[in-house]
């Protein structure tokens, strides 16, 4: 039995999301991180109190920026989504995309928190106004991607996730606001000081920046390759159904 | 280094999973490609 | 005739809940004795009067938490099983208002569940009320119960009639409500003079509380209809 289906009957290459652009992109970002990686870990200086464990923030900072950044742009992409005229599939796509590349930085950013933690406050976990609201926000978008997971059309999941993603915004402040005001009733909180800031040279500094930079970087060539990744899962989930639907046809149309 | 086990898991973790993500991302990205007509890749 | 105003339909959409409510007791048959059960639990868990009566209001209000989890999906249940919410929205009802009714109808259920609750805590764990602490007391409930239950009825809105829901819902809300715990949980404390506390260390909590109630209020009466409607 054979079936015609749009996929067979039209060449494609197996060039699959990469385009010269993102090629580009995933070059300079690799150069990039190496380059963070040789500043982090040997060419800047330790720290006056911190000694080595400050290498840590080289990769911690720049990871919780990308997580946010990522969080901002499904945000973003949601609010176009729900407001523009089009309700274009295509800003879901991309919220979903960034979205799911969030939640993946924003693991390492709470697991690398943790073990400089370890190191500078002797305990992995701080009930801290910024680790708090982190780790929540980290299981709202855990939240969100099994939002996206629910069946239903491709128009409500797009419905449904843009406003968990924005409301996911609402719950930021809120949380921050509500355990910050928790812990400065608390005086216990202050006897460690959850204050991870370092007083920064210039070498340091320059790596923290080649980390942002990389990881910015890193996080456009991702969102390229998984926001294609999406849009063609989606079509593959149609064109199944298009051939799903041609076979019980064609068996329906045997039998009669 | 003090605390060497601490800081080169962290960069091992961090650099391990963006290596993991992005693999695995383009690695399904082809595979779904070879079924997708070209028409239908706006990017191209 | 005329299209009911936004407030009818609020207000019909508030008395079939309750409605139901009264005609099933569920409330009273069921989700109290959980709620009561819950908190013979945390004491068997926890073992020691001196603790429990130091963590008294963080035991009710998370007894509070989970149990309006299984209000809100018998809430959500009772629309889904016929079409309800589908039928009310082909009839052109604000959505906005269908959010507000439900809302209050929750809240008047948590309102008794708590009142349940706090009436449990006082007699197991041996907390005390002062008088200073009464106002405090009811009007931060009254502002975390209007809080959560309009985070509730927009999360339980949004999983309305899809499979999965009963296990998504709790990690959708629980995050998001976590300031309602926290802020519930402090100002009971300071009401109850838990762990040496004063009255006054209560009111900045009222406002977390009365912010975050109106702040989800309002954002969930423009995202409900939107959630419904597809």
């Amino acid at each position: 039995m054979t079936i015609d289906t749009p996929a067979s009957t039209t060449a494609s290459s197996v060039r699959g999301t990469s385009t010269p652009a993102t090629r580009v992109l995933g070059v300079l970002s690799i150069a990039m991180t190496l380059w963070l990686g040789v500043f982090g870990l040997l060419l800047s200086p330790a720290d006056r109190d911190q000694g080595d464990a400050v290498r840590i923030m080289y990769v911690h900072v720049p990871s919780v920026w990308l997580a946010y950044l990522a969080f901002i742009v499904t945000a973003f992409a949601s609010a176009v989504h729900l407001f523009g005229r089009r309700h274009s599939l295509q800003a879901d796509r991309v919220a979903g995309a960034s979205a799911e590349i969030g939640v993946v930085f924003m693991a390492v950013t709470l697991v690398t928190g943790m073990l400089w933690g370890r190191i500078t406050w002797g305990v992995y976990w701080q009930w801290d106004a910024r680790l708090t609201t982190t780790a929540l926000l980290f299981i709202s978008y855990v939240g969100y991607l099994a939002v996206r997971g629910l069946e239903g059309s491709r128009e409500q999941r797009a419905r449904r996730s843009a406003i968990v993603g924005l409301l996911a915004v609402l719950e930021v402040p809120l949380v921050h606001w509500s355990v910050k005001l928790w812990r400065s009733l608390h005086q216990e909180a202050t006897v460690l000081g959850t204050d991870l800031d370092v007083s920064l040279d210039g070498l340091m500094l320059f790596s923290l920046f080649v980390g942002v930079v990389a990881f910015t970087l890193l996080f456009l060539w991702l969102l390229l390759h998984r926001s294609r990744m999406l849009t063609m899962i989606d079509l593959s989930a149609e064109s199944g159904l298009d051939t799903a639907l041609a076979q019980r046809r064609a068996e329906g149309g045997a039998s009669v | 280094m003090t605390n060497a086990g601490f800081i080169l898991g962290s960069y091992a973790l961090t650099f391990g999973s963006i290596v993991i993500f992005a693999w695995r991302t383009v690695k399904v990205g082809k595979r779904l490609s070879a079924d997708i007509s070209d028409e239908d890749k706006p990017w191209l | 005739m005329s299209s009911p105003s936004r407030l009818q339909v609020a207000r019909v959409v508030f008395a079939k809940d309750v409605r139901i409510e009264r005609r099933s007791k569920v409330l009273t048959s069921q989700i109290m004795p959980f709620a009561v059960v819950t908190l013979v639990l945390f004491a068997f868990a926890l073992d020691g009067d001196v603790i429990l009566q130091r963590t008294a209001p963080g035991l009710v209000w998370l007894a509070m938490l989970f149990s309006s989890m299984i209000i809100v999906q018998r809430s959500f249940a009772l629309e889904t099983a016929d079409g309800a919410l589908d039928a009310l929205r082909v009839a052109g009802a604000d959505m906005s208002a269908v959010f507000w009714g439900k809302c209050f109808a929750l809240v008047i259920q948590l309102l008794v569940l708590e009142l349940v609750l706090l009436a449990g805590a006082i007699v197991m764990y041996g907390i005390e009320l002062r008088g200073s602490g009464v106002v405090l007391l009811v009007t931060s409930s009254i502002s975390a119960t209007c809080g959560l239950s309009a985070v509730s009825t927009i999360y339980a809105g949004l999983a309305s009639g899809v499979r999965g829901r009963e296990s998504l819902l709790p990690l959708l809300v629980l995050p998001v409500a976590s300031p309602v715990l926290i802020g519930a949980t402090r100002a009971a404390e300071a009401a109850f003079g838990t762990g040496g506390t004063v009255v006054s260390e209560g009111w900045p909590w009222l406002g977390v509380l009365s912010v975050f109630a109106v702040v989800f209020g309002f954002g969930g009466s423009l995202a409900f209809g939107p959630l419904i409607d597809d």
